[in-house]
């Protein structure tokens, strides 16, 4: 499979496998009017498989989600066809608006326009906690 | 201190103020009788509880304020599908601080962000409950003499009860604090203590599913009821709520100078022929709660260093 080298615009490597698609409407990719190329199960050396997104656009990325979604996913910056920068990502202390608390019991279940705000609580642990009622975010 | 939300909102210094300023109030309670005056506490219970909204209320009266407000939701303009933030903004027109008690979790956090007075939570759903654990410290602190150096059982409904999680939190900053959880294990507490709190810090705890098993080793024993709002099954509040009561017979081989603590209400987990033993506090705690809230309500109102002329 051949996909072109793109020369302004962002890859997001080493996304762990079957990710992607969670990742492209987490940054709101598709609302984007340029070429995303999503590759999916790519052989990888380190991961076995991995999936991979090609954004053909310079856009401010998100960081705090993509560290959120998968602090391993690498961010490197293209410009003129070339590499020229790479960012880490690490987990952020805070985020706005990616999930939603699921305890019934929570202010946010019944006043619709709270931002759903989560702190981290266990960085070793990714432990994620609602900033209202505290309740854990359980992933799937 | 302009909002008092979570017991962990307070330093230590801040609480060992609020106990010695409780402290001087028993003492002497006619000297702060005027110390409010002109002042109004507005107790907003979107749901109800009859004896905390009346400590508050006692309080604020005690003091020489005034109070106003209403004692469930369907008394107030959430019914009409008001917000939190919307009532509480305009509650705090009308007074100089509010103590609010809401079903959900975070409400007063929420509240906080637009009360224009100081805001005091009086409770949200199974989350915290700061002023009951004020008052658990007072009892404690006047009757050991000391907050460090205890072992504290917390017995019964450890999962949703709000007081344990709150009183947990803010003995776990003294020093030599031992915690034993007696519970069964559908009421245990929650991981989240034990993980980011307990284990986090390397507190000593232990978690057993019986009273007689652990009762020789406990300087305070801390009841709690387990609550039929709680749960979502009637069935498992039926088959559960039985489980923990305390009788004389189980105090049998505890320590004389034991102290036994309720937040009350009580329904049966602790039998009425332990009412007049030298152990029982339980109705102590409800008379140090109206003196901690007079602390408090003068402190946030910046009148700490008041008293009657």
């Amino acid at each position: 499979m051949k996909i072109d080298s793109i020369i302004n615009g962002i890859v997001l490597d080493h996304i762990t496998a079957g990710k992607a698609m969670k990742v492209y409407e987490a940054l709101g990719l598709d609302n984007l009017d340029c070429s995303v190329a999503i590759i999916k199960n790519v052989k990888s050396n380190k991961m076995g498989k991995k999936d991979i997104l090609k954004i053909d656009n310079d856009f401010e990325i998100d960081l705090d989600v993509l560290g959120y979604l998968d602090p391993h996913i690498t961010v490197s910056i293209i410009k003129d066809g070339k590499t020229v920068e790479k960012k880490k990502l690490q987990l952020p202390k805070k985020i706005i608006n990616i999930e939603k608390c699921k305890n019934p019991r929570c202010i946010t279940s019944v006043e619709d326009d709270l931002d759903q705000v989560f702190y981290l609580a266990n960085e070793e642990e990714h432990i994620y906690r609602c900033m209202y009622c505290e309740s854990r975010i359980s992933k799937d | 201190m302009k909002y008092l939300i979570d017991p962990m909102d307070l330093s230590v210094e801040e609480i060992d103020n609020l106990i010695s300023l409780a402290q001087d109030i028993i003492k002497d309670p006619t000297k702060y009788q005027n110390v409010c005056q002109n002042k109004i506490l507005a107790t907003l219970f979107f749901e109800p509880s009859t004896r905390t909204r009346l400590s508050f209320e006692s309080a604020m009266l005690s003091l020489g304020g005034k109070v106003l407000g209403f004692s469930n939701a369907s008394s107030s303009s959430s019914t009409k599908g008001e917000s939190v933030t919307d009532t509480i903004w305009t509650v705090s027109c009308y007074s100089d601080i509010i103590a609010m008690r809401h079903p959900k979790e975070g409400a007063p956090l929420v509240a906080s962000r637009r009360s224009k007075v100081p805001l005091i939570n009086a409770g949200d759903g199974g989350h915290n409950h700061p002023t009951q654990t004020l008052t658990d410290l007072l009892t404690i602190q006047r009757e050991k003499g000391r907050l460090d150096n205890l072992t504290i059982g917390f017995c019964g409904d450890l999962k949703f009860g709000r007081t344990v999680h709150s009183l947990l939190k803010a003995m776990s900053r003294y020093e030599n604090v031992k915690f034993v959880f007696i519970s069964p294990k559908e009421l245990n507490i929650p991981e989240y203590l034990k993980k980011d709190l307990l284990e986090a810090r390397n507190l000593d705890y232990k978690e057993v599913n019986k009273i007689e098993d652990v009762i020789d080793e406990l300087d305070i024993i801390y009841m709690t009821r387990v609550q039929k709002e709680r749960f979502f099954n009637e069935q498992d509040y039926i088959r559960l709520k039985d489980t923990y009561i305390l009788d004389l017979k189980k105090l049998e081989n505890s320590k004389n100078d034991l102290i036994i603590m309720h937040p009350l209400p009580r329904v049966n987990e602790i039998a009425t022929e332990v009412d007049d033993d030298p152990r029982a506090k339980y109705f102590d705690q409800v008379q140090n709660g109206r003196y901690m809230r007079m602390a408090l309500i003068m402190t946030m109102l910046g009148l700490q260093n008041e008293v009657s002329k």
